[in-house]
């Protein structure tokens, strides 16, 4: 196959492992009429080397250059592509485009139509060229400074250092001067350049000036060409040909056999970077029956797409999971809880069947007390919830705020209601009042309503009253604090009962917004006559009651004549 | 932590290393193949008493997913375990007759053999009831996991335990030679799980699914930890410092995100809740030789004599490692 005469694309491959991939990548390119230099780490051992340039000895068209240490972000990489470019322009005359690869880089189209991509755009220099404004995806930190200050410390090994002398420098004002005032720029490593171009920045009479300047700027791979071709091209289309995608750290995302119906539909001509065992992807990739394609323009939209879904998993993940690679620390959960849920205080001892009454308007699930001293009662009293989660107690109280999470969590696409109040467990009171989901709507005082219907003696029920409203009055104030979070509504039991159906519907409303209907139905409100004196009782027993709001003794209705509006705290 | 804290840690960790030392002289090599261990071989290791049944399947799960090479430590099996692994090509095998309490429940021995095999590898400690399950794990091999974390420096991967069991009676169903052990017990609680973090050595401490459900409803403190970071890039000067569940330097435990993020996760699927459990209860609860006075087995035994059914109506059936992603139980953090 080696008698494919020259063509008018030269690759640059700059290798540092996996050199038996590589190998086969060059072998590709080359025995389809397209020169190969390599260019191989100096760090690498002679031994493996040798075997390197042996499994490629019988291509005329491969050969390898200078070798220089290529350490991460150091001048290095650029003098081994300067050398690799000139040697590949020097002895391949018919070169005209010079494409920059990687040893871990996979043609994804056969080659001719690349060929034929760029003998459409003879002048064209392709190479993502940004000015340093516009980037926002640089590590450190750092986008000018790069070109402003001196880097002698390593980053990866001499983190400590690095970044006291970029302090340091910062604090003394220190500015390297740019010469013959250049803009910078950046972008992507991997770039296909014109013979016009190359020569241009490699045989232009500053040369020695520039390249003096960028071997002190800090990963001048992705600077160097990027800056210079500014000066001597006409014709930049600034992106890269190659696929090639950074996750947060900066490090690239790697390919894998189960991208491969992606990496085929992105219609890419190379892509970056290739895990080395990828079996089916070299020998999907590297095989000629590669008619499959329609030429079309590069459209990476999908894997774009899946390594961004990645990264924001990685940075922000799924709001309400608490699980065993994602735990937040407090006011770093984007959200404490998975999705919206409503707490309702005090509606069940006002209504009979309130339960099911809201169950039917709302369609949502309507729990009882699920944080209820002695049993987890969930709607329609199942022992085992949604995510096997039990209605034992002692397991719900050992972690309330794993309970609750869990529950949201497991329910995600159905909305929970529970009913809650001041005998039940208190111990989220602050994480729900500090959590967005929830909606919150007391009415205050009715815990009164089930004591007064009691058969108990009336001391027993005098100190109970007492211990909830000490308990309810906490939690109001919880609930009004300045930092909750919640949807919180607060009535006193006077005022609700007043004007019922007002309250109701807005919640409704909140619940369900869709269903944007009045309400027909009321629940059938618990019988209050005689209520006034049990409170007046409790008054001459020594309790005072307050959170009832005005009961006359006398009559059983409220006197308050004003309508009792829901106020919405937040 | 001030250089008191720290130093006191690193005592405890010398420590953990000196017990390792003293205890490396109970083990005798039955099998010893650790020259074949290349550079950059996967191992495993894990200890076990009496699971010839397991192996079998336990081997071929494990070679598929790309382990190059076993380190096996027998505690006085008399089942044919040790014989068994013996005349396997890529294991190597000690045994010992020590006591397995007094050994740290046997993580004197995995530290002894860790620190003198499994330095500078990626190694797997897992229980030969325990399969590893991790993002992709259908289409890519663990050596694709562990050439990611190298190359995004992350040196521990965890894998929460997720306990595995059957419909019905546990023992409905008896479990065959190399079978698939997840053929019989596929259903798993999928949001059943208490998580808190122990501020001591910055691991989390999950607790929960059918066993607190099912054992522990009245002793949840009690109920068995979940967590567990069984995939680490090992180094002679690490220890585990509670079974899998923790390790030192703490820094080693930091496998979940502080700050709203996912990392990158898997889970062990856990299959003890099979016919071989009720004599396996029976026989550990007569050697007294587990964690807190075997309580754990004692609450099964008595679970057991109630002929439980772990299973229950919003129990889920495992299909792969994508819906455990769904679930949350693990994540791909961000590898894609």
């Amino acid at each position: 196959m080696t008698d494919i005469p020259n063509g008018t694309l030269g690759f640059v491959m700059l290798c540092h492992t996996a050199f038996h991939r590589a190998a086969e990548t060059a072998r590709h390119w080359a025995e389809r009429g397209c020169p190969v230099v390599i260019h191989v780490d100096r760090r690498v051992g002679q031994w493996s080397y040798d075997k390197f340039r042996n499994d490629l000895a019988d291509l005329p068209n491969v050969l390898f250059s200078e070798r220089f240490a290529c350490e991460w972000g150091t001048w290095g990489i650029v003098a081994a592509t300067q050398a690799a470019t000139e040697l590949i322009l020097d002895r391949f005359p018919t070169v005209r485009h010079v494409y920059l690869a990687s040893g871990s880089c996979l043609p994804l189209r056969p080659v001719r139509q690349l060929i034929a991509y760029l003998d459409e755009r003879p002048r064209t220099d392709f190479i993502e060229s940004v000015t340093t404004e516009e980037v926002g995806w640089t590590i450190g930190g750092l986008n000018m400074e790069r070109f402003t200050l001196r880097f002698p410390f390593s980053w990866r090994t001499q983190r400590w250092l690095f970044d006291r002398y970029v302090r340091l420098q910062r604090a003394v004002g220190f500015q390297r001067t740019i010469p013959n005032g250049i803009v910078p720029h950046l972008g992507s490593q991997w770039w296909c350049l014109t013979r016009q171009t190359l020569t241009a920045i490699l045989q232009g009479p500053d040369r020695a000036l520039y390249d003096r300047y960028f071997r002190r700027v800090w990963i001048p791979d992705e600077s160097y060409f990027q800056t210079l071709v500014r000066q001597v091209s006409s014709n930049v289309e600034s992106r890269s040909l190659t696929l090639s995608k950074f996750d947060f750290q900066g490090k690239p995302h790697i390919f894998y056999d189960d991208h491969l119906q992606l990496l085929r539909r992105s219609d890419c001509f190379v892509a970056r970077k290739i895990w080395p065992n990828a079996t089916k992807l070299y020998a999907t990739f590297l095989s000629d029956d590669a008619e499959r394609q329609a030429a079309g323009e590069p459209n990476p939209g999908k894997i774009d797409r899946l390594f961004s879904k990645a990264v924001e998993r990685r940075v922000k993940g799924r709001p309400g999971l608490y699980m065993q690679s994602r735990f937040p620390n407090e006011d770093w959960e984007n959200g404490r809880t998975a999705a919206p849920y409503s707490v309702f205080q005090g509606f069940s001892d006002v209504f009979e069947n309130f339960e099911g009454w809201l169950s039917k308007v709302t369609g949502s699930r309507v729990h009882g007390h699920l944080f209820a001293p002695d049993r987890v009662e969930f709607a329609g009293g199942e022992a085992v919830f949604n995510g096997s989660i039990p209605d034992n107690s002692a397991l719900r109280d050992y972690n309330p705020r794993s309970f609750l999470a869990n529950l949201i969590w497991a329910t995600r696409g159905e909305r929970q209601c529970f009913q809650f109040g001041p005998a039940d467990l208190q111990e989220l009171n602050w994480f729900m009042a500090l959590d967005s989901n929830a909606q919150i709507s007391v009415i205050s005082g009715a815990w009164a309503v089930p004591l007064f219907k009691s058969n108990r003696n009336f001391a027993d029920i005098r100190r109970e009253a007492a211990r909830l409203q000490k308990i309810e009055i906490e939690h109001l104030a919880i609930l009004r604090h300045s930092t909750a979070k919640a949807r919180i509504r607060i009535w006193n039991l006077a005022e609700f009962i007043e004007n019922p159906m007002e309250p109701l519907q807005t919640i409704v409303d909140e619940i369900s917004p869709r269903s944007l209907r009045r309400l027909t139905e009321a629940p059938r409100m618990s019988d209050l006559a005689g209520f006034g004196q049990f409170l007046q009782n409790l008054r001459n027993q020594g309790m005072q009651p307050v959170l009832m709001g005005d009961f006359p003794s006398s009559d059983d209705r409220p006197n308050e004549s004003r309508r009792g509006r829901p106020y919405l705290v937040k | 932590m001030g250089i008191v804290g720290a130093y006191r840690l690193r005592l405890r960790r010398r420590r953990l290393h000196l017990r390792a030392w003293l205890k490396r002289r109970e083990l005798t090599a039955i099998a010893n193949r650790t020259g074949a261990i290349r550079s950059d071989s996967i191992l495993l290791v894990s200890t076990l008493r009496n699971e010839r049944i397991r192996l079998p399947y336990f081997l071929r799960y494990y070679r598929d997913l790309g382990v190059n090479h076993f380190l096996f430590i027998d505690n006085a099996s008399e089942d044919g375990s040790p014989e068994y692994l013996a005349s396997q090509p890529d294991v190597s095998i000690w045994s010992t007759r020590g006591s397995y309490r007094s050994s740290r429940y046997g993580m004197d021995w995995v530290t002894a053999i860790q620190r003198k095999y499994c330095h500078g590898h990626w190694t797997l400690v897992v229980d030969p009831d325990e399969f590893f399950v991790y993002p992709f794990c259908e289409t890519r091999p663990l050596k694709a996991l562990t050439d990611w974390l190298e190359s995004s420096g992350i040196r521990s991967f965890s894998a929460m335990l997720l306990d595995m069991y059957p419909k019905g009676p546990i023992d409905a169903q008896p479990y065959r030679e190399g079978q698939d052990p997840f053929e019989i017990a596929h259903w798993f609680d999928s949001a059943n799980y208490s998580v808190k973090r122990n501020r001591g050595d910055g691991n989390l401490w999950i607790q929960g699914g059918p066993r607190a459900r099912t054992f522990f409803a009245d002793n949840p403190k009690g109920a068995p930890a979940l967590n567990k970071i069984p995939l680490v890039r090992w180094d002679r000067a690490y220890a585990y410092a509670s079974s899998t569940h923790s390790l030192l330097p703490r820094g080693l435990n930091l496998v979940y995100d502080e700050w709203g993020g996912e990392k990158a996760s898997g889970c062990l699927l856990h299959a003890k809740f099979l016919d071989t459990f009720a004599a396996k209860a029976e026989e550990e609860l007569k050697r007294g030789q587990h964690y807190a006075n075997s309580a754990e087995y004692r609450a099964y035994r008595d679970g057991l004599q109630a002929q439980p059914d772990l299973w229950c109506k919003w129990s889920e059936r495992y299909i792969n490692w994508r819906q455990l992603e769904i679930l949350g139980l693990m994540s791909k953090g961000n590898w894609a």
